[in-house]
């Protein structure tokens, strides 16, 4: 397995009802959150936004720390570790976010950007271990040179996932990265995220709120609903066959182009 | 069906720099939703930006013709244009966060266009700011009147901009983007919701958005935009059933659809873009804005 995670509660302090003096009131985000994650699964999260799915992930990259339950990485009990234990684990859990002109630094070249985490994690042949994520997310070589800014937002997307993937993890997180993009970019970034997934033998937690997008990638759906998970299901069969009233919900709900769908 | 708004041989540029709106031409009918389609770059906002008078003082309108209800809005003096077009058109943007004054309560927000500019008084502003949040299905009026911005989900801040557009009775609204940043089940119910309104009131819509699955759902004709240029223009039936240009085709190609899972993702193919850049060279040769 390459999660385990059991009752995962997490919250924070409201800070819009706080009192002038005494501690704010939390609200309760994640509500006990059980699942397990196979090797080798792309797993899709879906909900509405406030659902949690943004806060699961980060959880299980442990940049937010849980209140209770546990999170298992590959055997390892990381729900509590400290910062300095965990540092060693990182290289093995990797993110790629969902705007990367602001998770990218303006101020460096696309080389440096993906050498930088190489560089903190002590890997060797970084020059050439770039070279090779570049060719990967299948862009030229002579990009390395180049600033974010000149890059388009499917490019700087790759460079996104050119930096997760140079770190050879066991396991993705990806936080909405295709939102932002036109639809012929996100085409593009889809399709050949998938064969990367393939070729390298990723684990992909793949958080969107277009099932449309989902039901391409993933092979199992996880649809939370107000810090729950409402259903827990194979692809194929959460859309064939949805059992909650939510998921059932957020389906209806899509716009499909095609103007004999009508619900307006 | 006579256009109340008409878009004709509209030609925007970047003062002494590259070409933004390349001879658009547009036409909405009185109670019609017009979809304008596109890619981030395409231009669509601009449309918007430049029928309402809000476009950014680098660029300027070098050619065309803007005929609102059988008036020509260009020619006229920039004081009678805002004056026109603020009585008779209004907005709905993208963002309701950033559109509504963090600072102020939402009452006076809604009622302060209709005092200060349509002369209302107070009270009559109040009343019709009450009945457009009922009619947008805002529950405890009274209390959201009172209300923050950051008080209010996204959901509610949408409908409230939505009744906020419709308060003076314009006869043409811009809608841009109105639901991007919406979750699904709350972007149907704006969208439903923006239908119902337009439908009641008779408004023309223009309506900027890049999701095609939208447009299917609320737009009875529409226009695709690349490059600042229209590439085709459509009833929507028609349009997806045969779309005619190959960057309209590729489009709908590049779309996702969830009913469709093995159906390959085609990304809008390089020969494509050639060809519509090719296109777009073309006219501004002939045009004469190289």
């Amino acid at each position: 397995m390459m999660y385990e995670i059991r009752d995962l509660r997490l919250s924070f302090p409201d800070l819009a009802h706080k009192p002038l003096l005494g501690a704010a009131p939390r609200v309760e985000v994640l509500k006990g959150i059980s699942f397990d994650l196979p090797k080798g699964t792309v797993l899709g999260i879906v909900g509405g936004s406030g659902s949690g799915k943004s806060t699961l992930g980060r959880a299980m990259l442990r940049l937010l720390k849980p209140d209770a339950g546990s999170i298992r990485f590959d055997g390892t009990d990381i729900t509590h570790m400290d910062e300095d234990a965990l540092r060693g684990m990182r290289r093995r859990f990797q993110m790629i976010f969902q705007d990367p002109m602001s998770s990218l630094n303006p101020r460096r070249r696309v080389g440096g950007l993906i050498a930088g985490p190489m560089r903190l994690h002590r890997m060797d042949n970084v020059d050439a271990r770039v070279k090779e994520a570049l060719d990967m997310v299948g862009l030229p070589q002579s990009f390395a040179a180049r600033y974010p800014h000149e890059l388009s937002g499917g490019q700087r997307q790759r460079v996104g996932i050119a930096r997760a993937i140079a770190l050879r993890p066991d396991f993705i997180l990806a936080d909405e990265i295709v939102s932002g993009l036109d639809v012929s970019s996100q085409a593009q970034v889809l399709n050949f995220l998938g064969e990367l997934v393939r070729d390298l033998g990723l684990t992909l937690a793949f958080i969107s709120h277009d099932l449309s997008v989902i039901r391409r990638l993933c092979t199992r759906v996880l649809v939370l609903h107000q810090g729950e998970i409402v259903e827990e299901a194979d692809t194929a069969q959460l859309f064939d066959a949805p059992r909650a009233d939510y998921t059932r919900e957020l389906l209806s709900a899509i716009p499909l182009p095609d103007p004999h769908q009508r619900w307006v | 069906m006579s256009a109340y708004l008409s878009i004709r041989n509209l030609t925007v540029r970047l003062k002494n720099g590259p070409v933004i709106l390349r001879s658009v031409s547009l036409e909405v009918a009185a109670g019609q939703v017009h979809g304008l389609v596109g890619e981030s770059g395409a231009g669509k906002s601009m449309i918007g930006k430049t029928l309402l008078g809000t476009l950014p003082r680098a660029m300027e309108i070098t050619a065309g013709e803007i005929w609102l209800d059988g008036t020509e809005l260009l020619s006229q003096s920039p004081a009678d244009r805002r004056r026109r077009i603020g009585a008779t058109a209004a907005l709905i943007p993208q963002d309701p966060l950033t559109a509504l004054n963090p600072s102020k309560r939402i009452g006076p927000q809604i009622t302060r266009r209709l005092v200060d500019i349509l002369g209302w008084t107070a009270a009559d502003a109040d009343a019709r700011a009450r009945e457009l949040l009922d009619e947008v299905q805002i529950p405890q009026i009274s209390r959201v009147m009172r209300s923050y911005p950051h008080e209010l989900s996204g959901g509610m801040r949408q409908r409230i901009l939505i009744a906020s557009a419709f308060a003076a009775e314009p006869k043409l609204i811009i809608a841009d983007e109105p639901t991007t940043a919406l979750d699904v089940t709350v972007q149907k119910q704006i969208l439903r919701l923006i239908r119902n309104m337009q439908h009641r009131h008779g408004t023309a819509l223009l309506f900027v958005t890049h999701d095609l699955g939208v447009v299917s759902k609320i737009c009875d004709t529409l226009s695709v935009l690349y490059a600042g240029k229209v590439v085709e223009e459509a009833r929507m039936q028609r349009f997806f059933m045969r779309p005619i240009h190959p960057y309209s085709q590729a489009l709908l190609a590049a779309t996702p659809s969830y009913l469709d899972p093995e159906g390959s993702l085609m990304p809008v193919p390089a020969n494509v873009i050639d060809a519509v850049e090719e296109e777009v060279r073309f006219h501004d040769i002939r045009a004469g804005t190289r």
